[in-house]
């Protein structure tokens, strides 16, 4: 069983906000998943390469030049944005 | 003649003959919609002026008797976490329930550029992670064959669609099953392609090692068709990859079908096993030798997807920070967001249904300091295992026969409650994520009125042969 502790460290670095009652929730349900998730400490893997693109591709390259301008304009994506100034992208103070 | 019954060909035929038009087409789908899409709720979002102006696009070429493409005037859905310009996607989440897609992802450029009628978006679980489209921040969709039961996920709107002649054909996404569970459940032909077959520009990512855009179909001819246009190279998705592999043609004396014995253990429904065993008698009795095959990994591969899944899951969805688009506090009052961590967490907090956060934790956990050699790095040695075991069963068969989802479609509410339960349902589809691989799910048979699927799985880049196999199947 992982701690109420650990909850709250893995939802800070997760940056997820949790209700206390979540966070014995997310203890009882984790725990259960990861109880599963024990299961591969039965394998052998000793040698075992591991994959993390299950098709080989080689390294894709192409010259490092300009390539014509970018077909979506860059004040519709500004617009998505919750809050804007100037065609920036507006952030809380972090000082 | 029952317009919306047609396949893709009949389709074609029909309005190069000048049977009826396309915009009388469109509009028999877009009236079937606001009819009876109310018991089902397929769609999140309906594009009537789209479509409705794609239509009448092909009209007038055909007109002037130009040639029009296969898929001209061919009325389809699409997976709300497909983007289509200027209309919303919202990946079945509150966090972007007013997120307005900035360009086509290009499975849908090419799709236009061949004339289809886009009628609306379907609905999903949230971000593509469940089994039945309970976890859609909107509302679940039903199963058409019968409504208190679950259209299977996450692609279950995209399903239910095609199922209830709501659209010709759809594009769904599969991560763990997504595209064929819900397609065994609704009666219809699903394909997750080869891993890099298909462009995942423009996909909303989930976890990106594993998601494949895919067909949703009536028929396996209309799969083939749909496959042929949104397959291919893209220099906007460097890990998709050109492959014309064109299969030799079949010849069914020497067709070698593999049957692994671990997808047939306890656990699985009886009535799924009997369709799926009288599928595989009717191969041999055409001639086909069936063998039986070992996966030995088998019973590691869910343990193994659901490390990695949600390992890329948490690392995909830190772009939902409530700052670039989307839901967000940041405009809320100054004491509850004092500052950017603040904005993160409430964002997150509210945006975030029950299942993302459960994955996002878990991914996070896995990743966090001192448990990546335990879990992820160790996941991925397993997944390495699992994918010797399909090659080597591959040096022995042409395509591998399984079943898709071990129980026919559930009842509404059945496993919510318990995640553990629910993630059972990608018992016999997440192993083939994990490998890269093809396969298809087409209509087996029923146990009782409820349809069930089998599963074809190919080599890497032979949907061409899946595609044969399949059809053998549906003309006997």
């Amino acid at each position: 069983m992982i701690t109420k502790e650990e909850v709250k460290h893995i939802a800070k670095l997760a940056r997820l906000g949790l209700s206390d009652k979540e966070i014995g929730e997310f203890q009882k349900e984790l725990s259960k998943i990861l109880n599963y998730i024990e299961k591969l400490k039965e394998v052998d893997i000793s040698n075992v390469k591991p994959t993390s693109h299950s098709i080989q591709v080689e390294n894709v390259m192409r010259e490092d030049a300009e390539k014509g301008k970018l077909k979506t304009k860059k004040e519709k994506l500004v617009e998505l944005a919750p809050e804007s100034k100037n065609g920036y992208l507006k952030v809380k103070s972090i000082l | 003649m029952e317009l919306t019954n047609l396949t893709i060909t009949q389709i074609h035929q029909a309005l190069i003959k000048k049977e009826f038009s396309a915009l009388e087409l469109c509009q028999t789908y877009l009236e079937k919609i606001e009819k009876e899409d109310k018991k089902i709720n397929a769609f999140l979002t309906i594009t009537k002026d789209l479509a409705l102006s794609q239509a009448k696009r092909i009209d007038e070429m055909l007109q002037i008797n130009r040639e029009i493409p296969l898929l001209a005037g061919i009325p389809m859905a699409v997976k709300d976490i497909i983007l289509v310009a200027e209309v919303k996607c919202t990946a079945g989440s509150k966090i972007l329930e007013n997120y307005i897609a900035p360009y086509d992802a290009r499975v849908i450029k090419k799709l236009k550029g061949q004339g289809v009628v886009i009628l609306g978006k379907t609905n999903l679980d949230e971000f593509a992670m469940g089994s039945s489209t309970e976890n859609s921040a909107f509302f679940p969709t039903k199963n058409p064959h019968d409504l208190n039961r679950v259209p299977g996920g996450s692609s279950g709107g995209s399903a239910a669609a095609v199922a209830a002649n709501l659209c010709a054909f759809a594009l769904g996404s599969d991560t763990g099953g997504s595209i064929r569970q819900p397609a065994s459940f609704c009666g219809i032909v699903g394909l997750k392609p080869t891993y890099g077959a298909v462009s995942r520009y423009g996909l909303i990512a989930f976890a990106s090692s594993l998601d494949q855009i895919g067909p949703m179909t009536k028929t396996v001819e209309d799969c083939q068709i749909v496959f042929d246009i949104i397959k291919g190279k893209d220099e906007l998705d460097s890990t998709s990859v050109e492959s014309n592999l064109k299969s030799e043609i079949l010849n069914l004396k020497s067709l070698k079908i593999g049957i692994p014995k671990e997808y047939f253990v306890k656990g699985i429904d009886p009535g799924v096993e009997k369709v799926i065993k009288e599928a595989i008698k009717k191969y041999e009795e055409i001639g086909a030798k069936i063998e039986e095959i070992s996966l030995p990994h088998t019973e590691y591969a869910l343990p193994c997807y659901y490390i990695i899944a949600p390992s890329e899951a948490s690392a995909n969805l830190a772009r939902y920070d409530g700052i670039k688009y989307g839901f967000s506090k940041a405009k809320s009052e100054k004491r509850k967001t004092k500052n950017l961590l603040d904005v993160y967490l409430k964002s997150r907090e509210e945006g975030f249904g029950a299942e993302v956060r459960r994955r996002v934790m878990l991914g996070s956990y896995v990743l966090s300091a001192g448990y990546y050699e335990a879990y992820y790095l160790r996941a991925q040695k397993v997944r390495t295992l699992i994918r010797d075991d399909f090659n080597k069963a591959f040096q022995k068969v042409d395509v591998i026969f399984t079943p898709v989802s071990p129980t026919p479609a559930f009842k509404f509410g059945e496993k919510i409650d318990d995640p553990l339960k629910m993630y059972l349902s990608d018992i016999f589809t997440a192993p083939i994520n994990l490998a890269g691989l093809p396969a298809i799910s087409i209509p087996g048979g029923r146990v009782g009125n409820l349809p069930i699927g089998f599963q074809i799985i190919g080599k890497p880049f032979e949907e061409e042969k899946i595609f044969e196999v399949a059809k053998i199947y549906e003309r006997n």
